[in-house]
């Protein structure tokens, strides 16, 4: 198992990430190592054992539907690097 | 041009009528001031831990049932990775997988117009949240508001190679998904805002052909009728270009209402871009056989059965028994009335005649508390009105004419019909001795139309009627006015 540096390529930009050659070669590298020990895991034998959907053995952890007052707005937009109007403002979307 | 036949998948997503939203316990509710319903789990602060609304589990797992789905018996939850700014935390929890939706493999049934029935094959039945919305701003950037983000959405989604062949199938298989989805109660089914949205895919192949053409998706369409208009649009669109020379590209296409055409929107991302992977955040669910039976008891008679019964029961046409089902409010008003002892014919007659007009013209609705139009004022007139009405018609205590303006008071004031039968002397003149009288003299004061109607001019009959109804303020019974007529009018 291993990955391209077009593979890099793609999932950086999946993940809005700009990384230069140099970048792109290391994260291959260091990836392909990482690759390497899920290759380990592949090997091991689960003959016999049953999948499981998580990690933790439980299910159905589940809320009422009661409503529960959230954040003042002030307190909502507190982070946002621009607001306007109650809004937070992002740089305008152009669909591609 | 070369013979054409159409394929519509149908992707449709409905907000659920829960009170909170799916992850956090946010009030859910339409319009008011931007993100005055948000907390940390929903705009997507870090170290939050969402929790799944039961209520919104429970509806989906009812709508399931009712659409003839395989229940997953365990389900889990998916992250559906992209970046957009109405989505605070780059991915969209949803449900991934072929037999992980809650509900899988199941069917709706709609009418055809022959009078029978179709089964449109469902893929899946899937629950995910909504995204916030993103408004373009007049001086340049987008504002985002995230009330909407995290409220419940349930998908439905149609199975390939799709039934839907035609751009009717298609307006027909929404009306009756939405006719369904409000009568089980788990959503409002408002298309003007966004509670039911569609997203048909369209393709089209050559008649004969078993290789089907390339799909393109079509969003913004909030009616029934954009819905039909919009497939008939596309179908006529990709055979424009297949017969051009051309191909019909893999895309997204808007609907524009005001010109009645597609444009193109964007070209759609590749499934495996999304990255989906099971949320680690989020414990897998499990449905108990005790559970599922409990929510499928809890299924109402559903739209197209009861049409059909009301067909086979009542005798009723297949419009009128249509509109009375359309709501499920109307259809209960009626169930109300027919229980009181109302005659189904005149009840319904009634209902889909004056009673819908007249609310209509007032924006009234006609049940209490409808969870689909809580804004309403409802309807002084109640089931019993209606019953004690379509009596005093049917025993001849009153005619047509008097019942109508008998009705329209009843709708103004909400009083019982009899009782201003009552009030105001209403009551039909069957005294043929005063109808006798009443006749002979229409007739002596109108010599010149008898001798008109004795030498031929049958047609005036219609006129002494009114005259005698004129004399007696209305208030004669018309059969019985026509019957002393002709006997007075052939006689002596
Ligand atoms: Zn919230």
């Amino acid at each position: 198992m291993s990955i391209s540096l077009d593979e890099v390529r793609h999932v950086a930009h999946l993940a809005r990430l700009e990384l230069d050659e140099i970048e792109l070669a290391s994260f291959q590298t260091k990836l392909n190592a990482l690759l390497g020990h899920f290759e380990d895991i592949a090997g091991v034998d689960v003959s016999g054992v049953q999948p499981k959907p998580h990690a933790v053995s439980l299910v159905n952890i589940l809320a009422d539907d009661v409503v529960i007052e959230g954040l003042e707005r002030e307190q909502a937009l507190l982070n946002s690097a621009e607001t306007k109007a109650g809004l937070f403002i992002v740089p305008t979307i152009i669909e591609e | 041009m070369a013979d054409y036949v159409v394929s519509v998948g149908m992707e449709v997503h409905a907000e659920l009528l829960t009170q909170s939203k799916m992850f956090c316990r946010c009030k859910v509710a339409f319009g008011g001031m931007p993100n005055t319903r948000v907390c940390p789990v929903c705009i997507g602060l870090p170290g939050t831990l969402p929790v799944p609304n039961r209520a919104a589990v429970e509806m989906v797992l009812k709508t399931a049932l009712a659409l003839n789905c395989t229940i997953a018996i365990d389900s889990v939850f998916h992250r559906k990775n992209y970046f957009y700014p109405d989505l605070p935390k780059g991915y969209q929890v949803s449900q991934y997988g072929d037999t992980n939706p809650i509900g899988y493999d199941g069917y709706l049934e709609i009418p055809t117009p022959e009078g029978g029935t179709k089964k449109i094959k469902i893929r899946r039945v899937h629950l995910e949240e909504d995204t916030g919305k993103l408004m373009h701003l007049p001086g340049g950037g987008s504002g985002v508001d995230y009330n909407r983000a995290g409220v419940p959405l349930m998908e439905i989604v149609t199975e390939f190679p799709p039934d839907i062949e035609s751009p009717d199938d298609a307006r027909e298989y929404l009306v009756q998904l939405r006719s369904l989805l409000v009568y089980l109660g788990v959503t409002d089914g408002k298309m003007a805002e966004g509670s039911v949205r569609c997203e048909p895919n369209i393709s089209i192949r050559e008649k004969g052909s078993t290789q089907y053409g390339t799909k393109t998706e079509l969003k913004n369409l909030n009616s029934f009728r954009a819905v039909q208009l919009g497939v008939a649009f596309e179908a006529k669109r990709q055979a424009e270009v297949l017969e051009s020379g051309g191909t019909v590209r893999q895309e997204t296409r808007g609907w524009n209402e005001a010109t009645e055409s597609s444009f193109l929107m964007r070209t759609k991302e590749s499934e495996q871009d999304y990255r989906y992977f099971p949320c680690p955040d989020l414990i897998p669910m499990h449905f108990s056989e005790e559970q599922i039976e409990r929510v499928r008891s809890t299924i109402p008679e559903l739209p197209l059965a009861k049409l059909q019964r009301y067909r086979a029961d009542y005798a009723l046409s297949d419009y009128d028994a249509g509109l009375l089902v359309a709501d499920r409010d109307w259809a209960m008003f009626f169930e109300e009335a027919l229980e009181l002892g109302g005659e189904a014919k005149a009840i319904c007659n009634w209902m889909n005649g004056d009673f819908a007009k007249m609310l209509n013209e007032s924006g009234q609705g006609a049940m209490a508390g409808g969870k689909s139009h809580p804004e309403r004022k409802t309807s002084l007139v109640r089931p019993e009105h209606l019953v004690d009405l379509a009596k005093l018609v049917s025993d001849a205590t009153i005619n047509g004419k008097m019942a109508k303006e008998i009705f329209a008071e009843v709708f103004d004031t909400g009083k019982m019909p009899s009782q201003i039968v009552e009030e105001k002397g209403l009551r039909q003149v069957t005294d043929t001795g005063a109808i006798a009288s009443a006749v002979a003299e229409v007739l002596a004061s109108n010599g010149s139309q008898v001798e008109a109607y004795r030498g031929g001019k049958e047609s005036l009959i219609g006129f002494f009627v009114g005259q005698v109804m004129k004399k007696t303020q209305g208030r004669a019974n018309p059969q019985l006015v026509q019957d002393e007529l002709k006997k007075q009018l052939s006689g002596d």
